[in-house]
């Protein structure tokens, strides 16, 4: 967990600056709304976790047993809130609400903050997130632990079987839970931004019912097809929880935002929504269907040995984190050509100051950097993976005791 | 007193925790390359600050959390205009934190010293650096009407924003020393203090050269107030350093970095970012602001959670209050 921490406080660092140096017009737009959930993150939901994991870490020796396991669920509930925060903050971008645009001033300004943090938006994403990391820990656990059974079958099996059913479990729960609110989430997309769910689907003339297409085979952006495999009305389901309900076209929202904004593309890249949105669907079933193969072959704690098994073990953790990735890929991307719906184009987003060579320099820095750590990362991971579980040492330590060596040190 | 200017005394008082707290770990994470004789030796050092470094580091987000919820047009002026200082400065933060984690889980020494040399360099950097940024904001940057920063990356570089780079390395280094000396045993709790006392006397002339620069450019009484008493405190920790008092050394160095940063606060107030263009287009804490309203909810989350935060970490620092040695280092890292 450690290897994976010093990456996510690395990047955090990063994403909290980048809005400053890569996005000051953005910046000075929706700092008024936009800053304050940020900077109540870092209050209430940093220092929690970054203290509190740091007590956990080194404080074996240091708490009693039941102050030392709280401490860890109190870091995890500075998590929780970390997104819970920030999760808000992109909502805004994707659905306004709670403010009133200052014309002098040319910025976005707060009147009911209370709105910001229930946003619909907000509390239909952060269970679909939340629940969606969870398969990424589901699938971690019992890919990991699957792998070791059918490896090493002699050594600690009964702890990785145990840990095995109970990462399964966890995948398959939260699976459904990802679909369910992913359905929520649906909903409140085609509501707040329609055009996003027209791109999802590349549906270019409004339809009642729609059909929701598994497959298309023909121009990358879906203008034209050869073939195409559809389930009649689920799309309308999807989008508005009818099955005959009527789901708009991308051409019909066109042609309507240019009345309202003025001219110019209100128009998504299709390629990337539409197979973005099913490669996060597709991947996370695939997680599902994984998981349940594990906890059908290791019933009545039986011990696979297949080789098939073996490979699905080392994919299985991929899946989750791919379909993460794509979501929120579909989502920004489905969100384009705004930064903030509605409001602000990405392109008047940008640091009118920064100059093209700067953007470059830091954006081929900041990818050879984290390829290089992703790497290093990578193997370090695997050579945990190998080593198996630790020798625990559980003998009792008194306190008193102070020439002991620590329970853990870098 | 206006909201405003609450808010900027909670930046202030944010960046001032924010330098005595990273500003030892940067010390300490300097000193892995001169202190250290050996491998245990640097896994003393790097564990005096294992579980507050991440702590620390908060305190630099927070800082920057609120310049944006406060005062929206100096944190995107601020962060657009020191593009390449800030890159530097994160490309730094990360290789750091990442070497503090990934140094002991493979036993190769080649692995180590990899490693070793990014916590060196990525203490290095942002403690020259932060120096160099904040004595540009003090002293003014080319800012223009549309409160965009105008200049380059060079003009960053001028010989003030230089000197106050070296001053924080310097103090830093000092700092850190200083802290090593109080959260250790044996040998290497001698080395510390002697390297403290030998760096210290250079940190100190330059810190003087700063603080009368600062000074005579802005002139007020107090920045010279408190630039003194920044001096003073420093005189006065290397003074209880030769007699190994660390505990007050350590506490007269962290007044002493807090009074510096308090000199530069309130040598920059009421602008936030003046411009050396023209006056009428300095940033300010009142053009720079964000609504009233969006203040009040902030000011209620600060006054609320601000002294519970600094409660936890106070007890986290207390519960690692011990001093440790070579012989409390175990011998496999067990843990992931
Ligand atoms: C393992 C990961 C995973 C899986 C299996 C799913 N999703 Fe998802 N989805 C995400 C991970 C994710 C995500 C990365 O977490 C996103 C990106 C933004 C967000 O809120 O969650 C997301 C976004 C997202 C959105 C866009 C919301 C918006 O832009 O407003 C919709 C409509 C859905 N999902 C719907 C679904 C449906 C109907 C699913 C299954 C039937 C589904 N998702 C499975
Ligand atoms: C603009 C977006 C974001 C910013 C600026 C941001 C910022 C940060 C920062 C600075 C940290 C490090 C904190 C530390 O030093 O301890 C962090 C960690 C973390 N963030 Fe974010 N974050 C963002 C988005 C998200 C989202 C969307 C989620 C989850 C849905 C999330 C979940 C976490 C978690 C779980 C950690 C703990 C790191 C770990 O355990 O590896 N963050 N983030
Ligand atoms: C694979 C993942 C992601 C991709 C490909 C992606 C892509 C994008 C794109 C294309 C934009 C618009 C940039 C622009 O305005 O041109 C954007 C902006 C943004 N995204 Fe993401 N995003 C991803 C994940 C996330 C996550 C996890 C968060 C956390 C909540 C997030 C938060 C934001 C925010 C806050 C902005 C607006 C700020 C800005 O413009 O810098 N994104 N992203």
């Amino acid at each position: 967990m450690l290897i994976n921490f010093a990456m996510g406080v690395a990047t955090g660092i990063v994403q909290e600056f980048q809005f400053g140096m890569n996005w000051s017009d953005y910046s000075r737009f929706v700092g008024d709304i936009f800053g304050a959930p940020l900077a109540i993150e870092g209050l209430l939901a940093f220092f929690l976790e970054s203290t509190f994991l740091g007590l956990w870490i080194f404080g074996w020796d240091r708490l009693k047993p039941g102050v030392h396991l709280a401490t860890i669920w109190i870091a995890a509930t500075g998590t929780l809130l970390s997104a819970y925060f920030i999760l808000a903050a992109n909502s805004f971008m994707q659905h306004p609400v709670g403010f009133t645009f200052n014309a002098d001033k040319g910025r976005a300004e707060l009147t009911d903050f209370a709105a910001v943090l229930t946003n619909k938006v907000t509390l239909v994403t952060f269970p679909h997130t939340i629940v969606a990391c969870f398969m990424v820990g589901g699938a971690f656990v019992a890919g990991i632990s699957m792998w070791h059974l059918i490896r090493h079958p002699q050594r600690d099996a009964d702890a990785f079987l145990t840990a095995l059913r109970l990462g399964a479990v966890t995948l398959l729960v939260a699976g459904l839970g990802t679909v369910v609110t992913g359905d929520m989430q649906g909903k409140v997309m085609t509501e707040v931004q329609p055009m996003k769910m027209a791109a999802a689907e590349a549906l270019y003339t409004t339809a009642q019912p729609a059909p929701f297409s598994l497959l298309t085979i023909g121009t990358l952006d879906g203008s034209e097809e050869v073939y195409k495999l559809e389930v009649p009305k689920l799309l309308s389901y999807l989008a508005t929880g009818d099955f005959n309900g009527k789901v708009q076209g991308i051409n019909e929202l066109q042609a309507a935002y240019e009345t309202k904004y003025g001219p110019g593309s209100y128009t998504p890249n299709i390629p990337v929504t539409y197979w973005t949105f099913r490669a996060m669907i597709t991947v996370g079933g695939l997680a599902m269907i994984a998981g349940a193969w594990m906890l059908w072959a290791t019933r009545r704690r039986h011990l696979p040995t297949s080789r098939w098994m073996l490979r699905t073990a080392i994919v299985l953790p991929f899946l989750p984190l791919l379909g993460n990735s794509f979501g929120w890929i579909f989502t920004e991307m489905g969100r384009q050509p705004w930064v903030v719906f509605g409001l602000m184009p990405t392109s008047a987003g940008v640091s009118p100051g920064v100059s093209a060579t700067e953007v470059a320099i830091s954006l081929i820095g900041f990818t050879l950097l984290y390829g290089v750590l992703a790497v290093v990362e990578f193997k370090l991971l695997l050579k945990y993976i190998k080593a198996g579980l630790p020798d625990v040492d559980t003998s009792p330590r008194t306190d008193d005791d102070t020439d002991a060596p620590l329970a853990f040190a870098y | 007193m206006e909201l405003t200017t609450f808010w900027f005394i909670i930046i202030a008082v944010l960046w001032i925790g924010y330098l005595v707290l990273e500003g030892f770990d940067f010390g300490v994470g300097m000193l892995m390359g001169v202190l250290a004789k050996n491998d245990l030796e640097r896994r003393v050092l790097l564990n005096t600050m294992g579980p507050i470094w991440d702590g620390n580091e908060v305190w630099l987000l927070v800082a920057g959390g609120a310049t944006f919820a406060a005062f929206p047009e100096w944190y995107a002026t601020l962060f657009s205009g020191f593009y390449i200082p800030l890159f530097l400065i994160l490309i730094a933060l990360i290789v750091r934190a990442v070497g503090i984690e990934f140094r002991g889980k493979r036993p190769e020494a080649s692995w180590k010293r990899r490693w070793d040399a990014a916590i060196i360099f990525g203490s290095t950097i942002p403690a020259l650096l932060w120096g160099v940024a904040l004595a540009n904001i003090v002293r003014g940057v080319p800012i223009d009407a549309d409160k965009e920063y105008a200049g380059t990356f060079f003009d960053l570089l001028n010989p003030y924003a230089l000197l106050g780079g070296l001053v924080t390395l310097t103090v830093f280094l000092v700092h850190g020393a200083v802290f090593v000396s109080l959260k250790t045993v044996g040998d290497i709790r001698e080395r510390a203090t002697v390297l403290a006392l030998r760096v210290g006397p250079v940190a100190a002339v330059l810190a003087v050269a700063f603080i009368v620069w600062t000074g005579f450019d802005q002139g007020q009484f107090a920045v010279w107030l408190f630039g003194a008493l920044a001096a003073a405190a420093f005189v006065a920790a290397l003074t209880s350093g030769i007699f190994n008092r660390e505990g007050i050394a350590f506490a007269l160095t962290s007044l002493t970095i807090g009074f510096f940063a308090i000199m530069l606060f309130v040598g920059l107030f009421p602008d936030v970012m003046p411009s050396s263009l023209d006056p009428a287009w300095n940033l300010t804490t009142i053009n720079a602001a964000s609504t009233h309203f969006t203040l009040v909810i902030m000011t209620w989350v600060a006054l609320i959670f601000t002294p519970i935060v600094i409660g936890y970490q106070s007890w986290s620092y207390w519960v690692f209050r011990k001093r440790i040695g070579t012989h409390h280092i175990p011998t496999e890292v067990l843990a992931k």
